[in-house]
């Protein structure tokens, strides 16, 4: 826990988040609109004996006993776990039936998932990841939750190729990429065991490449949405100062319904764009949830 | 790409199927050019035929073959051949005789079938979904069925079972299988 120390600076109740990062977090499922309505979820699990709380979003449900995958609607594919938090990208990037969609850092599939429900299961959501045993998981839980409008590719995200599909472009891409996962301590007690400040340094140049990626095989006009699961500035707003320098692209404002706090523009030595500061960082405290980071952007012409 | 638009095979250069890429299905008999590949129209009749399914529920659909005889629907299209992972959901299993669903298949598409469906009791579906054959009547034909399991008051695809004397043989896959049998 001491490497949360570095973020007293930024965070305003700190006893409050360093609370509430030891708290474990309930299991959270998502109802797949993919095969069953809300409402019908809801019937399924209160028929079960399952019960469940609200969340922030409609279509999440704390389970408040129960672990996820031990009932009717789940085997039947209507429910997906996922963290609340993590299902706040998919949502910001709000694509629409029939779009095509990249989501560059895609297994195990939680948000390739929601995104194809958002989707309702149409258009083409090319998802990519560069390990083959991540990409078996994501291929399950697709197939599980009844998608079929997404194509896996097993290629570094940073070197992404258009080629299989003739070089059509995105109109929008999901960015939620691999980081030091400060941010799912609720969830592994042990994330901060193995943090080095190096890891992060190193970590954040491969963030660069692929939101570089995704800005470039995104059309003008069209949005990319950039999200980790970590506090660290340097794989948060200094990856996005990064892309506002070397690509044609900008950050834009946008609503979620959870309490958080703005991108910050200073840190240590650095300073960063001060558009920066339209990004969310969501912090365990602020909703009982695990920590998050999330940025919209616009491509501009190339 | 005029040909391959068209639903012509593009399997042609070798006359067989590569199992490292997915080839879409010709589009008919005609547009054939790798032996024993089925053709999308192929594909349509033996849903319909099998289980009532209208060809328009696929509308949207393309299928292509990765693998020998494992049929893949896809929602929306995109250039044949294509190297890829995966691509949309494995649907069908065409190599031997009787062809056969994927339960992904059939949870995803089932709710649209009207004949060769098969409804269990919550008790007949603990049985099958924990992957244990069962004695059951049924009067229709023997073969692939589509289970289904009663769930928020409906009937629910949940799998595909093989029903032959008498007797439901559960089809889940190891990995999906459950224990939900209570004591």
């Amino acid at each position: 826990m001491e490497v949360l120390e570095r973020y007293e600076p930024l965070v305003d109740d700190f006893a409050a988040f360093r609370a509430a990062c030891e708290r474990p977090l309930p299991s959270v499922v998502r109802v797949n609109t993919i095969k069953a309505t809300v409402d019908r979820a809801r019937e399924a699990l209160a028929e079960e004996g399952v019960a469940f709380e609200p969340t922030w979003h409609d279509g999440l449900l704390a389970l408040t006993e129960a672990q996820p995958g031990a009932n009717w609607p789940y085997v039947h594919g209507w429910l997906h776990g996922q963290e609340e938090v993590s299902a706040v990208p998919a949502e910001v990037l709000d694509p629409d039936p029939g779009e095509r969609v990249w989501d560059a850092c895609a297994a195990p599939g939680s948000k390739t998932t929601q995104l194809a429900a958002l989707m309702d299961d149409s258009g083409t959501l090319v998802a990519t990841d560069s390990n083959l045993g991540r990409i078996s998981a994501l291929r399950s839980n697709a197939e599980r939750l009844g998608v079929t409008n997404v194509a896996i590719t097993n290629e570094d995200a940073r070197n992404h190729s258009l080629k299989p599909f003739d070089g059509a472009e995105y109109d929008h891409a999901l960015v939620d990429v691999p980081c030091s996962c400060e941010g799912t301590i609720r969830k592994n007690p042990d994330t901060l065991d193995e943090w080095t400040l190096s890891h992060v340094e190193g970590i954040a140049g491969v963030q660069k490449g692929i939101l570089r990626r995704a800005v470039q095989a995104t059309r003008p006009g069209g949005t990319v949405v950039y999200s980790t699961c970590t506090f660290a500035p340097e794989e948060n707003e200094a990856v996005l100062d990064h892309a506002l320098e070397t690509e044609s692209c900008e950050l834009v404002e946008f609503d979620i319904p959870l309490e958080h706090a703005p991108g910050v523009t200073q840190w240590e030595e650095e300073s960063f764009d001060p558009s920066v500061a339209k990004a969310k960082r969501i912090y365990p405290h602020h909703n009982d949830t695990g920590g998050f980071f999330c940025a919209k952007l616009t491509v501009g012409e190339a | 790409m005029t040909g391959e638009d068209s639903g012509a095979d593009p399997g042609s250069a070798t006359g067989e199927n590569q199992s490292h890429r997915f080839d879409r299905l010709p589009a008919t008999d005609e547009e054939r050019r790798v032996e024993g590949r089925p053709t999308r129209a192929e594909v349509l009749d033996w849903w319909d035929e099998r289980f009532g399914v209208d060809p328009a529920v696929f509308e949207e659909h393309t299928f292509w073959e990765h693998g020998s005889g494992k049929i893949w629907a896809f929602a929306g299209d995109t250039p044949t051949p294509i190297e890829i992972e995966s691509l949309g959901l494995v649907f069908l299993r065409t190599r031997r005789e009787h062809w056969k669903p994927t339960l992904e298949a059939v949870q995803r598409f089932g709710g649209h079938a009207t004949r060769n469906v098969l409804d269990l009791s919550r008790r007949e579906a603990a049985t099958f979904l924990a992957g244990d054959d069962q004695e059951l009547d049924w009067d229709g034909d023997w073969g692939y069925l589509i289970v289904t399991n009663e769930l928020a008051g409906e009937r629910e695809p949940l799998g595909v079972g093989l029903y032959v004397h008498g007797e439901l043989r559960s089809q889940v896959p190891k990995g999906r299988r459950r224990e939900f049998r209570e004591e």
